[in-house]
Formats: structure tokens, C-alpha cells, sequence
């Protein structure tokens, strides 16, 4: 199935900016998302006059607290945007879903310059009380019942993504004969990135030792394979092609997108619990190009949860079905000098969990040359941007090929 | 409530969903199923979602299952069952993918295996108008 108009390749990214980014930094949010949002507007060269249209995800939440910084109108008021089309929210696919409907909407012609955030301030909201602040129904008691799909497992005491990873990655080991050893080099190779990014939040070094000693959360993850929650905003501007003379540096291509999910929207009835929507997107994106998997020399995979990457290797076609394992042993293949640099400012496993947006930042501040001590030798022309586990999931192949 | 039964968040139970919250008061589990082409239909919708036909009616099933995968839960994350304990997703004979998430009880967490054939037990909880019963899971004898 060959895709004839991948109208996606109408669009770029212009620009990319983040706020200040800290485990707890006790900031207002709305300012937090305002820097992100002022920084990648002025990186594309851009003004706000010029802004005309707005994406964001998840929109505006109260629950669970930090998880949304800001919602779309809050941003759009705040900077008197006058935009042409928005939209905000929470069942797309994945956190880039929203940039990707973004492309979408600037290839139609209802916008030519697209804003896109993301914030969080997790870290401030769990405070001194940790995850228990930030859990559903308040952490019990009370008058809560659980409606929605929460119903199937909050009553079972499984209140948290943790647990819903740790099952699909548990199956994963027994079908393939995946290691924790394995697990934990996407854990190390986060931490060993993370150590030449100075805005990341963990960059002393970690020791696979290290990762054995740590705390088991929900076998088989362990405190280190779950991302650090923190405060921070994302965005980047996604530009008409057509515009790119007005634009202050060359832009990253939108090559391909990928939004599929054939399986079902569920965490326990999807039909493969080895895989995620994962598999959906991405062979949907290979659909839409005639750049290979083996092209790629850059990939910036979500790891809310590490066994979420090795998901991701394998629904990318980096390996085979069930072959992560081995794929990311020693850890030398996937390093920043390997054969694939992955999650090369250390991801939110160790450079804070901004929710899906920093991986598609990151991967446009290397395809860009700018990533400083952390730059994928090599000139890297070719990159992946993927966020989601689960049943959600999202990506872009990206170039700065002219 | 016996002092042995942990807290619970409860689900809440409307008139879709009662026939699953609710049979274990006669020790059933219970689902919607279509009378047309037989599917189990869950979580429960008003149509069949193979012929999309309203022919729907509650059927028990034989509450045998097979842990399909499980993780020992070892953070405390909300006041409930005291940890370690086994969060596992099992999956029903009747129907190929028809799976709930669920907690594997009387058997030691470091005994679960994937595979494993489990039963189900229900864990009784008054609430207001409503008794509810969670299907747990336990080592099939």
C-alpha cells in the first residue's frame, strides 16, 4: 500500500523552544508554558502576530494534578493569537498526535504557522507526598467510584500505567526470552545521555549495578525503568513549506506521520500483549515513504517506562518482532556514536518526564546540528520522533535533507 | 465487610455494567453476550460489535481463566491491598481475547506463573444501595 500524496511533506518544523525544566520548580505553569511557547516562536523567527493557529495536548486538566500546565485557551488569550484553526486534547494518537493534526491543518490551509505545547508540572504537584498525591480518587476514601475504563482496574489496586507496562513487558520476557539485563541498557543509555545534557534532570552516572540495587515498583520494573516526573513546557511551530523563506534557519521536513491503531483502544483487551499501538503507527508511517527503517540514524522513542522504547525499536522495524532484547544488549548500538542514537538528551527516563513533546524537540535540535556536547556525530539527516505506549501512539520521520 | 477485605476504589455501577459488578452475589461471572452470533461483549455496549445487533443478554461463563501475563505490585500507590500483591491480566476459555485485569489471591505472588489456570472468587463489597462483588482469581485446585 503506497501512500500517492503524503500531504504531511507540505509541512516543517520551524521552530522549537522549552521553558526551564526542574524536578520541582514551585512555578506558576502558565508561565512555564509561556516561555516554552515565546522560545519556539522567536527560534523559527516567527512573531506572534504571525501565529494562526494552536495545538496542544491534553487540553486543560485538573486530575491528575501536573499532568496538564496549560490548556489551548489559556495560551492562545494569553498571547492574543488570532488563529485560523486550533484543537486540544485528549483522545488523539499519542501526545504528537496534536502536532500532527497540526500538519495536518497547515496542509489543508487553515493555518500557516501552527503552535504546539506541551507542560507539565508533575514534580511540584506530587511535592513532599510522592505519587500517592497525584493518584485517582484523591488516594481513597471518600465518595469516588471509578467509571470509564478505570473501572477495570482501579479496583484492583492498579491505579498506575506502571503496573499496565510492567504486564505487557512481563508477557514480552515470556514469549521472547527478554532480560531485565536487556530492560535496563535503555534505562543506562538514558543516564549516559543525560550526563552531557545540562538541563536534564538525573545526569549523575548510573551502573547496571545501580540498576539492580534500586527498588522493584511493578516486577518487572524497577524504579529506574519508570520516567522522573518534573515541571517543564515543549513547543515547537509547525510551518506551510511555502513559507520558508520567511523563516530564520532551514527546517526540519515532515516526511511521514503515523497515527494508526487497528487494535483495540484498550490496555488489557488490545490483541498482542508484546506489542502496543506502537505497531499500528509506525507500520503505518513506513507506508508513507520510501525512506527505509535502516535509514534512520536518530530515534527519539517514548520511555514513560523503558520496556516502552523497546516497543518502539521493534514497531519502527529497527529489529524484528521480539528482538529488542537482544537488539539493545551491551548498549554500543544504540548510543549516540552506535548504529541508531536513541533518546539522546536522556530521556524522561532521566531528563524528565515533558510528556511525549521532548522527544520530538530533541530530535529537531540534533537534526539541526545544535545539540551541543550531546550531538549525534555524523551529521544526522535522518530522524524518528515517537510518543506513546499502550493503546496510544504517534510518530514522525523527520529530515533536514534539502 | 469482613476486617480481612482490603479497601477498594469501587466501580461505578450503572445499568450497563451492574450484571458484571453484581453477579457474584449468585457466584456467577457474568457477561453480555450476543444471541445472534454468540460473541462475549466487553466491556459491556448496547451492540454486538461483530454484527452490531441488539440481541444482547447476560450469560454466566464458567469463571475459569489462564493468567495471559501478571506483575507483582510492589508500590504502595493508594490505600488497598497491602503489597506485594499480583495485578494480573487473565484470559477466559469462552473466548479468544476476552480478558480482565484482575488480582491473583490465596497463592503466593512469587508462585504466579503466565499459563497458569486460575478460578475466580469473588471479593464482596456493601456500597450504599449496591453490593459489589470483584472477580478476583485464584489457583485453580
Amino acid at each position: 500500500m503506497a501512500v500517492v500524496d503524503p500531504i504531511e511533506r507540505r509541512t516543517v518544523i520551524s521552530g522549537a523552544g522549552q521553558s526551564e525544566i526542574g524536578r520541582r520548580l514551585y512555578r506558576d505553569p502558565l508561565d512555564l508554558t509561556l516561555d516554552a511557547c515565546m522560545a519556539a516562536i522567536e527560534d523559527a523567527g516567527l512573531t506572534t502576530d504571525q501565529i494562526d493557529g494552536i495545538a496542544t495536548y491534553p487540553g486543560p486538566m485538573d486530575t491528575p494534578a501536573g499532568f496538564s500546565g496549560a490548556g489551548l485557551v489559556e495560551v492562545q488569550d494569553a498571547l492574543r493569537l488570532e488563529v485560523g484553526w486550533y484543537t486540544g486534547g485528549i483522545e488523539l494518537p499519542g501526545q504528537l498526535g496534536s502536532v500532527i493534526d497540526a500538519c495536518m491543518a497547515v496542509a489543508a490551509g487553515l493555518a500557516t504557522h501552527v503552535l504546539c505545547f506541551r507542560s507539565v508540572y508533575e514534580g511540584s504537584a506530587q511535592g513532599k507526598q510522592g505519587r500517592s498525591a497525584v493518584m485517582p480518587g484523591g488516594g481513597g476514601g471518600g465518595s469516588f467510584r471509578a467509571g470509564g475504563f478505570m473501572q477495570w482496574n482501579l479496583p484492583f489496586a492498579a491505579p498506575s500505567a506502571t503496573t499496565w507496562i510492567a504486564m505487557f513487558a512481563q508477557r514480552h520476557f515470556y514469549e521472547f526470552g527478554t532480560t531485565r539485563e536487556q530492560l535496563a541498557q535503555i534505562a543506562l543509555n538514558a543516564r549516559k545521555n543525560a550526563g552531557v545534557n545540562p538541563n536534564a534532570i538525573y545526569r549523575d552516572p548510573m551502573t547496571i549495578d545501580d540498576y539492580f540495587d534500586a527498588r522493584m515498583i511493578s516486577s518487572p520494573l524497577c524504579l529506574f525503568d519508570c520516567d522522573v516526573p518534573c515541571d517543564g513546557g515543549t513547543a515547537v511551530i509547525v510551518s506551510h513549506a511555502d513559507t520558508v523563506a520567511d523563516l530564520r534557519k532551514p527546517p526540519i521536513n515532515v516526511e511521514a506521520v503515523g497515527t494508526a491503531l487497528y487494535g483495540r483502544p484498550s490496555w488489557d483487551q488490545f490483541d498482542d500483549l508484546t506489542t502496543m499501538a506502537c505497531r499500528d503507527a509506525a507500520a503505518q508511517m513506513w507506508t508513507r515513504t520510501d525512506i527505509q527503517p535502516s535509514d534512520v540514524q536518530l530515534a527519539e522513542m517514548y520511555d514513560g517506562f523503558s520496556f516502552i522504547t523497546m516497543s518502539w525499536l521493534e514497531a519502527m522495524r529497527f529489529c524484528g518482532k521480539g528482538e529488542s532484547g537482544p537488539f539493545v544488549e551491551g548498549g554500543q548500538r544504540i548510543a549516540r556514536d552506535g548504529e541508531l542514537a536513541l533518546n539522546t538528551n536522556g530521556g524522561q527516563l532521566s531528563a524528565g518526564r515533558l510528556h511525549g513533546y521532548g522527544f520530538l524537540h530533541e530530535a529537531c535540535v540534533q537534526l539541526w546540528g545544535e545539540a551541543g556536547d550531546r550531538q549525534v556525530p555524523g551529521d544526522p539527516e535522518v530522524g524518528v520522533a515517537a510518543a506513546g505506549g499502550g493503546p496510544l501512539a504517534g510518530c514522525l520521520l523527520l529530515t533536514n535533507r534539502r | 465487610m469482613s476486617d480481612d477485605v482490603p479497601f477498594r476504589i469501587l466501580p461505578r455501577i450503572s445499568d450497563r455494567n451492574r450484571h458484571f459488578w453484581t453477579g457474584g452475589a449468585e457466584g456467577e461471572l457474568r457477561f453480555l453476550r450476543c444471541q445472534d452470533d454468540g460473541t462475549y461483549v466487553h466491556p459491556p455496549t448496547p451492540r454486538c460489535p461483530k454484527c452490531h445487533g441488539k440481541n444482547l443478554a447476560v450469560e454466566a461463563v464458567s469463571g475459569r481463566a489462564t493468567v495471559h501475563t501478571f506483575s507483582i505490585n510492589v508500590q504502595q500507590w493508594m490505600p488497598g491491598p497491602e503489597p506485594p500483591y499480583v495485578v494480573a491480566i487473565v484470559e477466559l476459555p469462552e473466548q479468544e481475547g476476552l480478558r480482565l485485569t484482575t488480582n491473583i489471591v490465596n497463592c503466593p505472588p512469587d508462585d504466579v506463573r503466565i499459563g497458569m489456570p486460575v478460578e475466580v472468587v469473588f471479593e464482596r463489597h456493601d456500597d450504599g444501595d449496591e453490593t459489589v462483588y470483584l472477580p478476583l482469581f485464584a489457583p485453580a485446585p
